[in-house]
């Protein structure tokens, strides 16, 4: 039974996905998508669950950290970029946003 | 019994979070605060889970927080606009390998013992489904990474029998994957998990193989799905359901994109993944729409001559752009140009650039109003009042063989009409084809000219004229 509930949601959710994004100008096609990349990035619920299981195994835990540190690049570095993006974008005539280009 | 029922009431809240979110990013006003409902909704996500009772130990768990906070910060701090392509691609195969290592470590739980799963074949599947996915979803998008950032050739990479080698490939890992799940002997377990894991990663690799520069952006949304697809099936191996949520809102919200994207250059996914389009240049179609004439270059006064007298400007921007990072100069120039009574759009392709909406990036970064971007359908029915088209490093989203010339290979994509302005300057870094080989023959109708040079260089030029004339 609790099968079939993992897919009834996992089928509701990409009913779901298709609604939200449907309509998006293509203006913020990047943003989306790299916001969208960083929820991506969710799996470290499983890796934390990987490493913080103490069950005397080195290889999980081994595991587990590499997934726990590459997800967390994931999550902090999309959330992040996708922020530093949408800072740009702005109306004709706004005042300009806080210098946050520390690159260019 | 009651931490569980917190802990998933949380995961409900993280998941409403990543919906809202996922939701206010589609619209310009909302999407700063969209994209930050959805971080909150991951830390919440993140907290929550550490007060899980199968988590104990929290050393390596706080090394792995740091580490992976501290990359990810340098990523997103010091990364140039420009580059942001390649750093998502980047950042999105991080996501696909930790989905196959949390796959691996889950196989390697069970393998120990530690972990008895309630339905030992259908956690052996997603378990095989996590570590395929995510391990082509990371070689994939490594090698994504290295064409956008030049490591590599952009050019498509062919070989003979690429397909078939491909799907031999896929077969075997499906054939793994069945002696993985089907077989009770451990060591063949072993054996086959080890093998399907590298396939996958190879896969990864040659799947991306084939598909040229210009088709980045179809090959960045269909990575991005992937590693949702990853984190979705991850999702089902702890039975997880924020996981299975946000792994799959993920997973089609790219492939929407990517439907968007081929929708925009009129061909099928298959044709974009499979054809190897632009490995080789193209012969010339000398079908009936050809266009016969010849390059007509203009320098940069003339064009200034061309502009100043100009009402309705439009500028076309592609990769050329971003290459040269000319939008500060572009943005200078529709400044002048404004101040000279006329007055300035910008229209994008969908697929200009190297993935999507790169191109509104780039010029947001140079503070370029976003009311002045328009899409290619808005622009198109009001193309023949536009007094002068300035292209900028695009080449086949202005292509009118696309529109005429049935011989042409990327006949029938939608492009921007920007030959039916009555001037069309093209700025270019020299003579020779673009990104997918195709001589472009909007470059040879009478109406156009060349300029040739850097893009920045050539546009300071006719900025520096606009300056004089006011300061005479």
């Amino acid at each position: 039974m609790e099968l079939i509930l993992l897919f009834f949601i996992f089928t509701l959710a990409g009913f779901l996905g298709f609604e939200l994004i449907a309509k998006v100008p293509s203006q913020l096609h990047t943003p989306l998508m790299s916001g969208s990349n960083a929820i991506s990035g969710i799996t470290i619920v499983g890796a934390l669950v990987a490493a913080g299981a103490d069950d005397g195994s080195w290889i999980t835990t081994v595991l587990g950290t590499a997934a726990v540190t590459l997800a967390m690049i994931n999550v902090v570095g999309g959330y992040l970029v996708t922020d530093r993006m949408l800072g740009l974008f702005k109306k004709k005539g706004a005042a300009p946003a806080k210098k946050e280009d520390p690159a260019s | 019994m009651n931490r569980e029922i917190l802990i998933n009431s949380a995961y409900i809240v993280a998941s409403i979070l990543f919906i809202l979110g996922l939701k206010m990013l589609g619209r310009q006003t909302t999407a700063r605060k969209g994209n930050l409902l959805s971080g909150v909704g991951m830390l919440i996500a993140i907290v929550v889970t550490l007060l899980d009772r199968h988590v104990i130990n929290f050393t390596w768990i706080t090394v792995g927080l740091v580490a992976g906070t501290l990359i990810g910060l340098a990523c997103a701090r010091l990364v140039k606009m420009t580059a942001m392509p390649e750093m998502v691609a980047l950042l999105n195969g991080f996501g696909g390998l930790a989905s196959l290592i949390v796959g691996a470590a889950e196989f390697f739980r069970i393998r120990g013992g530690t972990v008895t799963p309630e339905h030992p074949a259908f956690t052996a599947t997603v378990i095989y489904l996590t570590v395929l996915i995510g391990g082509i979803t990371f070689t994939g998008s490594v090698y994504a990474f290295c064409k956008l950032a030049e490591w590599l050739s952009g050019r498509a990479v062919t070989f003979a029998g690429q397909n078939f080698v491909n799907g031999l490939m896929l077969l075997a890992t499906v054939a793994a994957g069945a002696a993985y799940v089907l077989s009770g002997d451990p060591q063949v377990a072993l054996l086959a998990f080890g093998g399907f894991t590298l396939l996958s990663l190879v896969l990864g690799w040659t799947l991306v193989m084939p598909i040229g520069g210009g088709d980045m952006p179809v090959v960045i949304a269909m990575l991005n799905s992937l590693s949702g697809l990853a984190a979705c099936a991850a999702g089902f191996i702890i039975s997880n359901n924020v996981l299975i949520v946000a792994g799959c809102l993920v997973g089609t919200s790219g492939v929407i994109l990517s439907a968007i994207m081929c929708k925009a250059m009129n061909r099928p996914l298959a044709n974009v993944l499979f054809s190897g389009f632009g490995a080789a240049p193209a012969a010339a179609g000398a079908g009936a729409g050809t266009v016969q004439g010849e390059l007509k270059p203009i320098s940069a006064e003339d064009c200034f001559g061309v502009l100043e007298a100009a009402r309705q400007v439009v500028f076309v921007p592609g990769y050329g752009m971003a290459v040269s990072q000319a939008q500060h100069v572009v943005r200078e120039l529709a400044e002048v140009l404004e101040r000279n009574g006329a007055e300035v759009r910008f229209a994008i392709h969908p697929v200009a650039g190297r993935m999507p909406g790169h191109m509104n990036v780039l010029l947001a970064e140079a503070d370029v109003p976003y009311e002045q971007l328009v899409e290619m359908d808005a622009i198109n029915p009001v193309m023949t009042t536009m007094d002068v088209a300035i292209v900028i490093g695009a080449n086949d989203v202005v292509n009118p063989a696309a529109a005429r010339d049935p011989a042409s290979p990327i006949y029938g994509m939608p492009i921007i009409n920007a030959y039916e302005a009555r001037t069309v300057i093209c700025l270019k870094r020299g003579k020779g084809t673009g990104f997918s080989g195709l001589e472009n023959q909007l470059f040879l109708l009478p109406n156009t000219r060349m300029l040739y040079g850097d893009a920045k260089a050539s546009l300071q030029g006719v900025v520096a004229g606009f300056k004089s004339l006011a300061e005479g």
